[in-house]
């Protein structure tokens, strides 16, 4: 495992990231790192971090102290300042001293995309609208010009990517629908859509098997797997579907109470006893 | 026959012809309302007002209907439009008039601008100083927004009435013989065109950035859209826009004071907008000409009425408001989407409403609407008598637990 990691390059490193609210320590310290082409599993018992890790990659809130890399090149760093200065109960201190936070629409523009735990699609607008919408992050016109149509050529190309990503995607039927009028598992794959449309090299999945039947997770798998192969992905996801992490993921990490607490091959997790003692408790 | 309603498409070139029927249409009502040939010139005030309320209404709706930042400073924006075409159109005969108090500052009694440059300067104004307050005003979210641009609106107000800036603005005293209008076209073409820019805006990618604002700013920041950079976008092109009617409503007005900005007329244009249809352009422009015709109609409460030489009492100047606001509360109320909602007017949507008719006429002679309701309330009782039996079963279950926890605590004794 450790040669196969070393072929690839690294796409996203994150290093020692600590994220504090007030006096807890949600995430204490995680060390992960996705290669390329790889898809990579973050489980763990409810309330372990694992959202809050999605949150602090993708900028929503920056680290307490950390720092997180994308492609070796550092793009968000942070210490502890301020108020966080004496309550800071993380480990670490003082080992990075650079402030560099980045808002999440310039994350997404180094392409790195994200969907949500509860589906944030645009509700009121339909399946194309949304996919649309995602590639607004690679327009290079100006306001003035694009209202004047003066960048014509750049609006159809936009358009015709829309309806190609959306055939791909089996979604083309779908693609007048109003979104939030469409079944569960359908919006799945719309916001998984509409994250790929922005062009990522890196996709964060935050539990896209929720709330599916046993048949659909099945589907989703295979259709995770085919997205990593037709776009030249490196995943992330987050997953309580044990029979989808096993079942696609090349590597797991496993948090509990913000911390790390085991990382390997599914084989390694399933018989390691930190993790089944985390998921199903030890008799005292 | 078919059973079921069936949505037809009228084809491209139908659609064209009708469209270029409509603006035609359009010239040649404004042409002959221009030429006196219909209407009265108090109709042609209307359509003007009307006119010049869709351009800033549809500004309004820019900002809070398509971005959904709920703001409230359109009014603070027409101000320093209307001023700066007000101040810089006036005739050098009348200046001294106007500015009787406090004289003209130097620097610019000998500067008349043309209308267009006034009008152009205004709006570039009004966008200046939106640029200037968006940067912390952006920042705050609903209703916090809401108030914090109320207050600057005011404070525009409050600024040009400014003991410093008589020699410009004439304070308190406003400013009058602003030439007003030659001709109905003016202020028609001016807003028609602004208001075509706005959708052409509103249809681009930009557009659509904004939209997905408004849907859902997490995840319209996750798609790599920044919030602030487009707030700020639209909030800027709407202050721009409401510049321009501000403008265009100074010459409308030939005499315009402080007084004239106060927060009603926001609340007025807010009634436009939601009314119409809060992200809908042509609901906004439908009922900036009901509520500016509407208003006038309602001038009949405002008039003393007579049962028998007996005046009742309630009608006196002012009742004409409290209509309007019991009108704006019902529209809250009962009709929240407004006349439009979300849509915007198609020719394939009139072509099916009215060919829905029919069918509907059908549908309700032969008793089928009696049909789908008593089905749907049998299925809804029938709903209503599971839920019964679901409680009931649930208050059983829970009082049995209850007792055998009775039962054991009491051996446990």
């Amino acid at each position: 495992m450790q040669n196969n990691a070393a072929e690839k390059p690294n796409v996203l490193r994150v290093a020692d990231a600590t994220m504090q609210f007030g006096g807890v320590v949600a995430l204490n310290n995680l060390n992960m790192d996705v290669n390329k082409g790889e898809i990579v599993g973050l489980i763990g018992p409810n309330g372990a971090g694992k959202t809050t890790a999605f949150n602090v990659i993708t900028g929503v809130y920056p680290p307490t102290n950390g720092a997180i890399y994308l492609h070796g090149e550092m793009i968000v760093s942070n210490y502890p300042q301020g108020k966080m200065k004496e309550l800071y109960a993380g480990e670490n201190r003082g080992k990075y001293t650079k402030a560099k936070v980045l808002t999440p629409d310039k994350i997404t523009k180094m392409k790195v995309a994200r969907t949500f735990q509860n589906i944030r699609l645009f509700k009121e607008l339909t399946v194309y609208e949304n996919v649309l919408i995602a590639q607004h992050v690679k327009l290079k016109a100006n306001w003035f010009t694009a209202t004047l149509k003066i960048n014509h050529k750049e609006e159809k190309a936009m358009r015709d990517e829309t309806m190609r990503l959306l055939s791909i995607l089996d979604l083309a039927d779908v693609k007048d629908a109003v979104a939030s009028s469409l079944p569960y598992g359908k919006q799945r794959h719309i916001e998984i859509a509409r994250a790929l449309a922005t062009e990522p090299a890196m996709l964060l999945l935050d539990e896209p098997a929720a709330g599916m039947n046993p048949q659909e997770s099945d589907e989703l798998m295979r259709f995770v797997g085919r997205i990593r192969d037709d776009f030249q992905l490196s995943i992330l996801m987050i997953e309580h579907h044990m029979q989808v992490v096993m079942g696609i993921c090349e590597r797991i990490y496993v948090l509990d109470y913000g911390k790390l607490i085991a990382q390997g091959t599914p084989k390694e997790i399933q018989k390691d006893p930190k993790v089944i003692e985390a998921y199903l408790g030890v008799d005292d | 026959m078919p059973m079921d309603f069936q949505y037809k498409k009228l084809s491209k070139k139908t659609k064209m012809i009708l469209t270029i029927l409509l603006v035609l249409g359009c010239v040649v009502l404004t042409y002959m309302l221009d030429q006196g040939m219909i209407g009265t010139s108090y109709t042609i005030r209307i359509v003007r007002i009307s006119v010049i309320y869709a351009l800033i209404g549809v500004s309004m709706n820019l900002v809070n209907g398509f971005t959904g930042v709920f703001s409230l400073g359109q009014a603070g924006f027409m101000a320093i439009g209307a001023y700066s075409v007000g101040v810089f159109t006036i005739p050098f005969e009348s200046r001294a008039n106007v500015y009787y108090l406090v004289p003209m500052s130097e620097k610019i009694v000998n500067v008349e601008l043309s209308f267009a440059t006034a009008l152009i300067m205004g709006g570039l104004l009004a966008a200046a100083f939106a640029a200037l307050i968006g940067a912390p005003v952006l920042r705050l979210k609903s209703d916090y927004l809401a108030i914090a641009t109320l207050g600057f609106s005011e404070i525009v107000r409050a600024l040009i009435a400014n003991n410093q800036l008589w020699p410009i603005t004439n304070g308190s005293l406003g400013l009058k013989s602003i030439p007003g209008y030659e001709s109905l076209f003016t202020p028609v073409l001016i807003s028609a065109a602004g208001i075509a820019f706005m959708v052409l805006l509103i249809n681009s990618s930009y557009g659509r950035a904004f939209k997905a604002i408004r849907e859902d700013e997490i995840a319209a920041e996750a798609m790599g859209i920044n919030l602030f950079k487009h707030k700020e976008m639209s909030f800027v092109i709407s202050a721009f826009f409401a510049g321009i009617g501000g403008g265009l409503l100074a010459v409308h007005l030939t005499a315009i004071d402080t007084n004239q900005f106060k927060i009603m007329v926001t609340y007025e244009l807010l009634l436009i907008i939601v009314l119409g249809g809060l992200g809908s352009v042509t609901g906004t422009v439908i009922s900036a000409f009901v509520i500016s015709f509407g208003k006038e109609l309602l001038r009949w409460f405002d008039l003393p009425h007579y049962i028998g030489g007996w005046a009742i009492p309630i009608f006196r100047p002012g009742l004409r408001m409290v209509i309007f606001s019991l009108l704006l509360m019902m529209v809250v109320l009962f009709w929240r989407r407004g006349l439009m909602g979300r849509k915007e007017f198609s020719w394939d949507g009139i072509y099916n409403f009215f060919r829905k008719w029919p069918w509907r006429w059908r549908k309700l002679v032969r008793g089928e609407y009696k049909i789908e309701n008593r089905e749907r309330r049998k299925t809804q009782k029938e709903g209503r008598a599971v839920d019964k039996a679901g409680r009931a079963a649930g208050r059983a279950v829970r009082r049995e637990e209850k007792q055998k926890q009775k039962e054991v605590d009491s051996n446990a004794e």
